[in-house]
């Protein structure tokens, strides 16, 4: 066809990402955190495997939780959790909470132009006690919160965590104020109840959920007593406490 | 050697007036002070042994091993400076594992023979350098069956029936030599070279020593192993006995 | 197969050539050239591949099966192409997606096997656990350089009285799971082999794995159309890997006839 262009040879193109869904929640308490995150990994409609961690213990009051494309995750994890180990190599104590934020911050950002395709969130106990978590985007901004969700159901799960731990849309009655902390048992109904309803209307996001307590030094850890699949995985003597409970979820 | 002493041996560089470089003979009387180690190529297969002097009690035993894996189906024992052997072990292993990564075949051992030649040599060349002080036997059974060859300080390498370097060498390849190779089973091979290790350690000059023995045949399944313990202690032991009734 | 209802309806892109029928990138342009189209850095596309592999636990270990066929686009090339093959004493891989680049990596495994076992000559044998973690790692760097091994892997091995079966493929995502299928047998293959398998990792005897792998295999056979029903099955147990010989599973046709629009039928 005359005047027509010479045709740039189209071709498919490698993706060096992908998506592997599953959805992962914190929520900061007074003296506690709890980090929480399913355990399907998909790609595209097909269920890859109904068990893959995606929340990791980094130290004894630290807690990440990695959400997106999995190799990365992965990798990522991998590479905190040396970067930890030298870290009390050449200090002989664990990084602080917020060091940790920081650090991580740095680390994905040092990839600003070929990012690690993953969303973090940390939680844990604080040096002063409190509970804490810290959101990151894939490169690196973070900020410090009292709940967030992300990964594949975030956008179902983030507006309940709203509603039900920020209050929004809520009217105190009258002469009472919101609670500016949630007790333990309510903070772990609420993820419980966040999962098995992502589970239901989000295909990527079910087989079995991982929740981790961090309590903070001298927290009574009321409400953990008589909880299902309870586990401790801290030894006696430490001053802080760290729990897992592993529950089923739908598999459908 | 007339010339010593007139400085033609101080570098390996220099030529003696009669054409000798003196630097390559040291280096072999370096290897001539080491425990003797020797290379039986059988019928169908290759055996290693090597007469480990120990020169401390307080040494673990088994430790700083004299003969080396180069490939799944290469061994190599040296004779001489300990650290020179292992640096070329690592240089025959770069060797074997270039020639896999190139034709992707289990690497021919006349051809690492030849290119350890090679480096061998280049030292030889260069006022900067020391030649290697060490012989080394290179044993295999490749696609052209059981192979067994010596590279010396001076880089030649020749293919052999039976090899022996280092200080018990004379006597051991007077035994050797009485040896019908072409009939030998390279189980029977074990048994000659323990024999032949007992045979020419020096009990006066040298206490202790270790035996060390390995094989490349088709009860190895073709790799380059130790022998099974069972079979080196049926060794060592008939190798004791035979030099009680030897003198 | 595309399952994203979004891309249903929409115009096709012919060049994407989703069924794989064409291997090459474009097709011979002999029109005017771009001067500049050298400098375009192109990235790699599988060539001569291969399909499915799939694994599963059993009782006593590990059986993982592949058929012998390695596909050039819809052309069924080689029919006598090994898929499986042994790594150390424990392990059997798998391969899916491109045969070079899988044979790459069995040069590559060899090389280790022998850095790490005969010349160390310490004792220490690689298991599964530490082939799958150091195939992980090559796999993700090389997607990280925008140069993948352009495979699906699966490591199936059976050491120090623990079954081992993961999966890693070209962008590096791993995972483990007691049945695990790659390719179209995802979608053909691993619901069979969940329905089958899932719970009964204990129970399963080698013959009942083996009727599960054949029936799958032959599901699979009908349905992918870049297959063969000329297969090998592996096993890896506590007695060691055992690689079968190739074997022609008997298949019947006849039944087509009978399907509209697949023979000559007038409507």
């Amino acid at each position: 066809m005359p005047g027509e262009m010479a045709h740039h040879p189209q071709q498919r193109q490698f993706n060096p990402y992908s998506e592997n869904g599953g959805t992962i929640l914190a929520i900061a308490g007074r003296d506690f955190a709890v980090i929480a995150g399913d355990t399907r990994q998909t790609e595209g409609y097909s269920i890859q495997t109904r068990y893959a961690p995606k929340v990791f213990t980094l130290t004894d009051k630290a807690v990440l939780a990695v959400n997106g494309f999995a190799a990365d995750g992965n990798m990522f994890v991998k590479k905190v959790k040396q970067r930890l180990e030298w870290y009390r190599h050449a200090h002989a104590k664990d990084m602080p909470l917020r060091a940790i934020a920081r650090l991580i911050q740095t680390m994905l950002y040092a990839q600003r132009f070929f990012p690690y395709y993953v969303y973090n969130i940390l939680g844990g106990i604080e040096d002063d006690g409190t509970g804490a978590v810290y959101s990151f985007d894939p490169v690196g901004s973070y900020e410090r919160e009292a709940c967030r969700a992300a990964g594949a159901a975030s956008s179902l799960v983030q507006p309940f965590l709203d509603n039900q731990i920020y209050f929004k849309n809520q009217k105190a009655a009258p002469g009472s104020a919101h609670p500016t902390h949630l007790p333990l048992s309510t903070v772990i109904a609420l993820v419980t109840d966040s999962f098995t309803s992502a589970t239901e209307r989000h295909i990527e996001v079910g087989d079995g959920l991982e929740m981790y307590i961090v309590l903070a030094s001298g927290s009574s850890g009321q409400g953990l007593e008589g909880v299902k699949g309870l586990r401790e995985l801290s030894t006696k003597g430490e001053a802080e406490r760290v729990f897992v409970i592993r529950r089923d979820l739908k598999k459908d | 050697m007339t010339s010593i002493g007139t400085g033609y041996d101080l570098s390996a560089s220099t030529y003696s007036p009669d054409g000798r470089i003196f630097q390559v003979e040291y280096a072999n009387k370096a290897v001539e002070n080491s425990g003797t180690a020797i290379g039986l190529r059988v019928k169908d297969g290759v055996v290693l042994a090597v007469e480990k002097l120990v020169h401390s009690k307080l040494l673990m035993p088994g430790s700083n091993r004299r003969i080396e894996t180069i490939d799944k189906h290469i061994g190599m024992t040296t004779a001489g400076l300990l650290a020179d052997g292992r640096h070329l072990a690592d240089r025959a292993r770069d060797e074997a594992t270039g020639y896999r990564q190139t034709y992707r075949i289990p690497p021919p051992l006349k051809a690492v023979a030849d290119r350890l030649g090679l480096y061998v040599q280049a030292y030889t060349l260069y006022s900067s350098v020391r030649p290697f002080g060490i012989s080394t036997i290179l044993a295999a059974v490749d696609k052209d069956g059981p192979e067994l060859f010596v590279v010396e300080p001076s880089g030649v390498h020749y293919g052999y029936n039976g090899a022996a370097v280092g200080k018990g060498r004379q006597l051991a390849k007077t035994e050797l030599e009485k040896l019908k190779f072409s009939e030998l089973s390279t189980r029977e091979a074990v048994f000659e070279a323990a024999r032949i290790i007992y045979l020419v350690h020096d009990d006066a000059k040298d206490k202790e020593f270790e035996l060390e023995i390995s094989w490349i045949g088709a009860e190895s399944s073709g790799l380059h192993e130790p022998v099974p313990a069972d079979l080196f202690a049926e060794a060592e032991r008939k190798a004791k006995e035979a030099i009680e009734t030897f003198e | 197969m595309d399952h994203f209802p979004t891309n249903w309806g929409r115009p096709r892109n012919e060049k994407h050539d989703a069924y794989n029928t064409y291997p090459l990138h474009d097709r011979p342009y002999n029109g005017p050239k771009d001067s500049f189209a050298e400098g375009v850095q192109r990235t790699q596309q599988p060539i001569v591949t291969g399909t499915s592999v799939l694994a599963f636990k059993y009782k006593d270990g590990i059986m993982m099966a592949a058929d012998n066929l390695a596909s050039y686009g819809s052309l069924a090339r080689f029919k006598d192409i090994q898929r499986l093959h042994p790594v150390g004493s424990y392990t059997v891989i798998g391969a899916g997606g491109d045969m070079s680049d899988f044979q790459y990596i069995q040069g590559m495994l060899e090389d280790l096997i022998i850095e790490e076992e005969n010349t160390a000559a310490d004792g220490h044998k690689l298991g599964p656990a530490e082939i799958h973690e150091y195939l992980s790692l090559v796999m993700y760097q090389r997607r990280s350089k925008l140069n993948p091994l352009w495979n699906s892997l699966l490591v199936g091995g059976f050491k120090d009285g623990q079954r081992f079966l993961a999966y890693v493929d070209l962008l590096g995502t791993t995972y483990t799971s007691s049945t695990i299928a790659t390719g179209y047998g995802a979608y053909i293959a691993q619901p069979l082999l969940r329905k089958a398998v899932e719970g009964k990792e204990d129970l399963l005897t080698e013959e009942q794995a083996r009727e599960i792998m054949e029936q799958s295999l032959r599901v699979l056979f009908y349905r992918d159309a870049r297959s063969l029903n000329k297969f090998q099955i592996a096993t890896i147990t506590a007695a060691g890997a055992t690689i079968s010989e190739s074997r022609t599973l008997k298949t019947e046709w006849a039944f087509a006839e009978g399907i509209r629009g697949y023979g000559a039928q007038v409507q």
